[in-house]
Formats: C-alpha cells, sequence, structure tokens
C-alpha cells in the first residue's frame, strides 16, 4: 500500500488561536483502521497528537471524529475506503475542542443525564422477589434502542444540533426511548417533562442524517419520530380528557 | 475560549420565541397527515389524469359524471380533509425551512402566524370552492 497523507486538524490552545492543519506522511498496511494510522503518527511520528480512543472495536463509542467530512468511528473506517488522500480528520462537528481531536462533550453528558436513562419504578421489587421478567417479544421492543454506545456522532451529523445548541438530541432522545419502551419501566411520565418541550423532540425536523451515520443502526430518527406519535396521541387525549393526567 | 467546530450559523446565547407545548403536537399531526395524505394520493390522482386518461388506457369521464361526483358531499368532505392537510403540510415544511433553513429566529412568530395564517386562508379558499362548486 502506498504511504497515505493525514491532513489532521490540530488546535493546541497554549501556542495558537485557531486550529490548524498538519499533514503526516503514514506508511499505512492493508486493512488498516484509520484509528491505526492515528496511533501510527502518535507513536512513530508525532506524540503530541491528541485524540481518544479505547477499545478498537466499535464498542466504546471514543473514537468518533470527521474524516473526509463525515462522522464516523475511526476504529471501523477503513483507510482504503476513504482513499484518496489525503485523509482529513477533524474533531466531531458541534462540540467545542479542547486540544487536537479532542471534543468536550459535558453538554452531551449533561443532557443525557436530563432523560434519566435508567429504569425507573414506582414500586421496587426486593430482591427475594425474583427478577423483573421478559418475553422475547418485549425485549425486542427496545433492543435496537439499547445499542447505542454514546459515541455522538449522530449529535455531529445533526443540523438542528449545531443550529440549536438546546436540542436534547439524538442518542438522548433514543435512549429515553430505550427505556420507555421497556416493560419494566414506568418512567415516562417523568421523561415527558423533558422529551415533550420544544427542545426535546420538537426541535427534531427529521432530516435523518443522525440515523445514517449511527454505528450500531440504532436509528435515533425514527425514535424521536416515535416519540413525536406518541407525544401527539397524548395531547389528542388530554384535548379530548381534560381532567386525565397524560 | 475554545474554538467550536462548528459552522458559521450557530445560535448561541438568545432564546428564541417558542410555539408553546401544547400548540406542536396539533401542527405536527396536520403535517405529518398532510405528508401521508400527499404521498398517498397524488400520485395515484397524477396517474390516472395525467398519464391513464391522455395515453388512452381509461376512457375519459365526461364532464357530467365528473361533476357529479365531485358534487357529492363525500367527496366534497375528502376533498376539502385533503386539501387542508396539503396546506398546513406546506405552511409547518415551509416556517422550518425559514426557521432553520435561513436560520431567521428572530423572526419566528412571524413566521409561524404568515405561515399558518396562509394555510389557514388556502384552507378557507379551498372550502369555498368545494363546496360550492356545481
Amino acid at each position: 500500500m502506498e504511504p497515505v497523507t493525514l491532513k489532521v486538524l490540530r488546535y493546541r490552545p497554549e501556542e495558537e488561536v485557531e486550529p490548524t492543519y498538519q499533514e503526516y506522511e503514514v506508511p499505512c498496511q492493508d486493512n488498516w483502521m484509520v484509528l491505526d494510522a492515528l496511533n501510527h503518527v502518535k507513536e512513530r511520528l508525532d506524540g503530541t497528537l491528541s485524540y481518544r480512543w479505547a477499545c478498537r472495536m466499535g464498542v466504546c463509542g471514543s473514537c468518533g471524529m470527521t474524516v473526509n467530512g463525515t462522522p464516523v468511528l475511526t476504529c471501523a473506517t477503513y483507510v482504503e475506503d476513504v482513499l484518496p488522500g489525503p485523509v482529513v480528520v477533524e474533531p466531531l462537528r458541534g462540540f467545542p475542542v479542547i486540544r487536537d481531536l479532542v471534543g468536550d462533550i459535558t453538554d452531551f453528558m449533561e443532557k443525557l443525564g436530563r432523560v434519566k436513562p435508567w429504569l425507573i419504578r414506582d414500586e421496587k421489587k426486593s430482591p427475594d422477589e425474583g427478577e423483573y421478567l421478559q418475553t422475547p417479544e418485549e425485549v425486542a421492543d427496545y433492543k435496537q434502542y439499547s445499542m447505542c454506545i454514546n459515541c455522538m456522532l449522530c449529535y455531529a451529523a445533526c443540523p438542528i444540533y449545531e443550529l440549536e445548541p438546546d436540542f436534547i438530541g439524538p442518542a438522548a432522545i433514543a435512549l429515553a426511548q430505550r427505556y420507555n419502551l421497556d416493560s419494566r419501566d414506568q418512567g415516562e411520565e417523568e421523561r415527558m417533562d423533558v422529551l415533550s418541550q420544544h427542545d426535546g423532540v420538537w426541535a427534531c425536523t427529521f432530516i435523518g442524517e443522525c440515523s445514517v451515520v449511527c454505528p450500531k443502526n440504532v436509528d435515533p430518527a425514527g425514535a424521536i419520530q416515535r416519540y413525536k406519535v406518541s407525544a401527539t396521541v397524548d395531547w389528542v387525549r388530554s384535548v379530548l380528557m381534560p381532567g386525565r393526567k397524560p | 475560549m475554545s474554538p467550536v467546530a462548528k459552522g458559521a450559523g450557530g445560535r448561541q446565547g438568545t432564546e428564541p420565541e417558542r410555539v408553546t407545548r401544547s400548540r406542536e403536537p396539533l401542527l405536527w399531526s396536520l403535517f405529518s397527515a398532510g405528508g401521508m395524505a400527499s404521498a398517498l394520493v397524488l400520485p395515484a390522482l397524477a396517474g390516472v389524469l395525467w398519464v391513464a386518461v391522455p395515453a388512452g388506457w381509461v376512457a375519459a369521464p365526461e364532464h357530467g359524471a365528473m361533476l357529479a361526483v365531485a358534487a357529492h358531499p363525500l367527496t366534497r368532505a375528502a376533498v376539502s380533509l385533503l386539501l387542508i392537510l396539503f396546506f398546513f403540510h406546506w405552511a409547518h415544511r415551509f416556517r422550518y425551512t425559514l426557521y432553520d433553513g435561513l436560520q431567521l429566529y428572530h423572526l419566528n412568530l412571524l413566521i409561524a402566524v404568515a405561515t399558518y395564517g396562509i394555510a389557514s386562508a388556502l384552507s378557507a379558499l379551498a372550502l369555498w370552492i368545494v363546496w360550492t362548486l356545481g
């Protein structure tokens, strides 16, 4: 394989005001991922390059970057699939850059917590009463949404998140639905306070890029549209039966 | 202050005027129903009236027969519903095209009043035409 030019967006706040591109010639081997090329740079060419990664197998969700303009997991993107070079590697869009390819994910972490992505029960069973059992059909209702690895590619791909920073965002809504659709969960009403606001599901105009870039086929766009339907049904009920709780 | 990896248009700091929580499901359901209805009905209508009839695959209906069908109360009701949904589908789509596409956040209320207002006026006009026809 010919050496590949990586054109990496760098930002070193102690020495520069604006991010700048730096090019590296990387002797890539067959079947290298973009992350392998970055690791080669870090180990052999320039130890000052900063980026996140951990598992190298598409599970941890930390190596998301913009490669040739598209948000991808760099551990799951073959170098040969993004040739010819230079292969442009930039941080994920929509997140403040801390350093080089490392984005500040505070906003996402705060929003994720607001949708309460855990099982909420009105009454908890004691352990000796046994598990909360589910049929395979009940698991299938939410399984797809449980595959989210919080990689934030969907936020980077979402034009609305970039335009409206208060938008709660695709992954947070998909994870809210993961629990709303779980037969063991009773927290839908608590999550509704966040989801049914303008900055919840209604800011979404169904552009659908979140589902296009999702490496786990979670389909956040589908989750959001499903929630819009159930929020509309609740609204119709509240109009027809004003005294009833939603 | 860190640079943000954003396009030039990122809106920060200003709160948009908001369509209140109670109206969003109504507006979205009209939009959604209008999209569904137009996707189902328009291709069928276009197929029959603009392709099948001109190509001679089906006999062109008599004017009197068409008018009788159009004047039937069920037809009037169905066409009225469809047209209203089409207009409100357009209004919602166009509102967000202006709001997000052109980033006219400060004109949100004006855009909403104008788009849904035009849809309401067109709906009234359509109702008048449909129910006075024949």
